[in-house]
């Protein structure tokens, strides 16, 4: 298997405020981190290298920073890492993303083609979930998006099998290789990386990919290639009032009482019986 | 299979990244071990480093980046009542010119990163969020590498150099260092504030880049024995409070409010209003001084920085003496790679240049600094309570005379302290620096 995982460095949004002021991100002084979901990516595509051999490549397009977390995925056991990095990348919206990593993809497809491709559900920064769907389009690939399971790969018949999270429940689909899958968090638990392998990432070289490498047209890439433009950025206001249950004096009477006020909402109440059933 | 490094650096602090500057420098194959995300990232230190220390090691340090908050230009003492208090500064123009970057503050996250990185174009690896967890040891009880906390996580070294700090648990699983008495641990927890840069400029009467640091004693710390300090970051104040474990255990204090009592000191509180706190962390220090120095060399290790109790609590220098130690245990480990003999007698140019040098003889002048300290704790109670009364009175205008006043005062002293006391005092005070 050939599979190729697509990893953002993100800030580590646990630890970012916004600027009541300006509404927009105080970036400084946090750290910068591989997005959650897509170390869940990474996983499961070493997983499917463990059990049927093949390769793992981890791309990532950010500034020269990034090559960070492309290091930290060769310390975890990807073959390598491209760091997708140049001036024309910068500003690009998901549009721009997606088509920039479909690019890249397309030349990773030269010598040996792509099996899958793996991408975080969302990032938590631009949260938008739509790069990994966009580069499916672009590249004719199969899409699984909120892959909570990976149950079956069929190499000779050349077809996955995946549980995937839908609105109240799940659903289990087979589709055909290539695809690109978006993972949710509870795919797989992220290994911790070896000691000899952590060695060999900080002496090992990242590949450096610019727009002329990938064969990108200008005219699609970055700011230029975004048609999204940022408006306004606002942090919606908190949600106040709602009914207060004093639980001090009478513990199980407010448990009650609050259970009454839920158990009337009728979505609630199917939502709940479902799971009770379960 | 395992593999064989020169050498094996436990912790990258100043004691550890100061000797892989040196071993690669020789082309010593040299590993680093780190357990925080990045070095640094375990660190609080109220952040004054030294020039001179700092440059025997890297000389363009400057040149190099190193992220200098402010030179400090003026140091200030302060003997605190819980009211007041006396103050001494002294400022010098020379520390703008000559004596440029004696001493100057630094944000140790960002420095301990910076210093590290700098070691890399030497060939050093520094491995971060690893935790060394033993060591190695052959038959004959040579230490030969060390084990970390990852999968397949040993590496075999020729030597074995700790650093790792006052805090780590490693000391008590190795044995080297018995786990530090109360007395010999200080507890000190520290709170950054955020304020604009011409801000601090205005309120410590400096121009930019210039800083000042502050010495407290007195009653702030409760009875106990124990120092506060506000140093001057760029567009921040480190404001650290500690005192002796032993003492903590018995009063029962918190440090976290004794620190937040200290901001509202009426000394204190103007320097940091309006002022956004943005880290509080806490830390031991090592204070035992010469009398808690464990021994710092064996067959194929050596100890160096916090992790050997180098720590000089009166003029609070550490991170030099760190710095220094690692320097010279490199040193010591590029002869014995030369002799091709790692036991402690191939290692023992390290205690040789700690000992001509002026860690030991510090270290060694002081050594009853801390018995003084913790046997006379009227310092802390007593005593800044009386001078401040003292001054208090005769700066009062209220029509009684002068010599009524001294007399007064005379009488309210002699009332909390016997004249043998006060003599006692002095001498062990004095016996315990000179
Ligand atoms: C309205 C809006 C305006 C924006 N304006 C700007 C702007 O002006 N300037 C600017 O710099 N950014 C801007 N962004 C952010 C930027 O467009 C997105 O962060 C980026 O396009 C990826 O989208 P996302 O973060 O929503 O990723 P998602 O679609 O949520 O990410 C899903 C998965 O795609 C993969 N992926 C996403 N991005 C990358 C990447 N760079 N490299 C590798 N894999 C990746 C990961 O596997 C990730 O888990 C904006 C975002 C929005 C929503
Ligand atoms: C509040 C405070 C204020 C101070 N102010 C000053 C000052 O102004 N000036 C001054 O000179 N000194 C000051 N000091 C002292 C100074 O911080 C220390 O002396 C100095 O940091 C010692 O350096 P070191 O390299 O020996 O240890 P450290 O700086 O403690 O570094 C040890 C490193 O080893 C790592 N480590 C520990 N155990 C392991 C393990 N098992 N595996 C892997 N890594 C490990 C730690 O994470 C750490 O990064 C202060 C200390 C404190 C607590």
């Amino acid at each position: 298997m050939n599979v190729i995982c697509c990893l953002k460095q993100v800030p580590n949004t646990a630890e970012v405020k916004i600027d009541p002021e300006t509404n927009t991100l105080i970036r400084a002084g946090v750290e910068s981190i591989t997005n959650p979901y897509d170390t869940v990516a990474l996983e499961a595509g070493l997983i499917i290298k463990d059990k049927y051999g093949g390769t793992v490549t981890a791309i990532s397009m950010g500034p020269p920073q990034a090559e960070e977390i492309l290091r930290e995925a060769i310390a975890l056991g990807a073959d390598e890492g491209i760091l997708l990095s140049d001036r024309a990348f910068a500003g690009a919206d998901t549009l721009a993303t997606s088509y920039t990593l479909a690019k890249a993809i397309q030349q990773l497809e030269r010598p040996a083609p792509v099996d899958l491709v793996l991408c975080g559900k969302q990032a938590i920064d631009g949260d938008t979930a739509q790069v990994g769907p966009g580069i499916a389009t672009r590249l004719g690939y199969g899409q699984f998006t909120y892959v909570a399971e990976i149950r079956e790969i069929d190499e000779a018949k050349r077809r996955i099998t995946v549980k995937r999270k839908v609105e109240g429940g799940f659903e289990v689909i087979r589709g055909p290789l290539p695809a690109v899958l978006t993972v949710e968090l509870d795919l797989a638990k992220p290994r911790r990386a070896s000691l000899p392998r952590l060695i060999y990432s900080l002496r090992t070289g990242i590949t450096l990919w610019n727009a002329e490498t990938i064969h990108g047209d200008p005219q699609r890439l970055g700011l230029k290639g975004s048609p999204t433009w940022v408006k306004k950025i606002f942090s919606p206001p908190l949600k106040q009032g709602g009914p207060v249950f004093d639980a001090r004096k009478e513990p199980r009477r407010a448990v009650e009482d609050c259970l009454n006020i839920l158990l009337a909402d009728e979505m609630f109440a199917w939502h709940f019986l479902k799971r009770w059933e379960r | 299979m395992r593999e064989q490094f020169d050498v094996a650096i436990v912790g990258a602090g100043p004691a550890g990244i100061s000797a892989a500057h040196v071993l690669g420098g020789r082309g010593i194959k040299t590993i680093v071990f780190e357990r925080g995300e990045y070095p640094g990232a375990k660190n609080i230190s109220g952040g004054v480093l030294y020039g001179h220390d700092l440059a025997r090691i890297l000389p363009d340090f400057r040149e190099k980046g190193c992220p200098i908050e402010r030179n400090i230009v003026e140091s200030r003492l302060w003997y605190l009542s819980n009211d007041g208090g006396y103050s001494v500064a002294f400022r010098d123009r020379a520390f703008c010119d000559r004596l440029f970057l004696n001493a100057f503050t630094v944000g140790r996250a960002r420095f301990d990163r910076w210093f590290a990185e700098q070691t890399k174009e030497k060939g050093i690896l520094v491995v971060c969020s690893t935790v060394v967890t033993d060591l190695l040891r052959d038959a004959r009880g040579q230490v030969i590498g060390v084990m970390t906390d990852r999968p397949e996580g040993d590496v075999k070294a020729r030597v074995v150099l700790l650093a790792d700090g006052i805090n780590s648990a490693l000391a008590a699983k190795t044995g080297f260092r018995p786990e530090p008495n109360p007395h010999d641990v200080a507890l000190a927890v520290k709170d950054v504030i955020e304020l604009p840069e011409e801000l601090i400029n205005e309120r410590f009467n400096v121009e930019t880049g210039q800083g000042v640091t502050t010495e407290i004693i007195g009653e702030i710390t409760e009875g106990m024995d124990g120092v506060a300090v506000i140093y001057t970051n760029r567009n921040s104040l480190s404001v650290c409070i500690g005192a002796n474990l032993s003492d903590f255990v018995k009063s029962r204090v918190k440090p976290y409010e004794m620190l937040e009592r200290l901001k509202e000191h009426p000394m204190v509180a103007p320097l940091i209003r309006g002022g956004q706190s943005k880290e509080y962390m806490a830390h031991w220090v090592a204070e035992g001084g010469y009398d808690s120095i464990p021994g710092l060399s064996g067959n194929g290790y050596l100890i160096a920085g916090d992790s050997g109790m180098l720590f000089n609590a009166l003029h609070r220098e550490g991170s030099n003496m760190a710095m220094t130690s690692g320097r010279f245990a490199a040193e010591a480990i590029v002869e014995a790679f030369d002799k091709g003999d790692f036991s402690s007698n191939g290692l023992a140019g390290y205690l040789e240049r700690l000992d001509g040098s002026y860690i030991m003889e510090d270290l060694k002048k002081y050594r009853g600094f801390g018995k003084f300290r913790l046997e006379h704790h009227e310092l802390f109670t007593t005593l800044p309570r009386l001078h401040s009364f003292a001054a208090r009175e005769m700066l009062t205008v209220d029509g009684v005379s002068k010599k009524e006043k001294q007399r007064i005062i005379w009488k309210a002293i002699r009332k909390e302290i016997s004249t043998g006391k006060m003599i006692r005092l002095f001498r062990h005070g004095w016996g315990s620096i000179k």
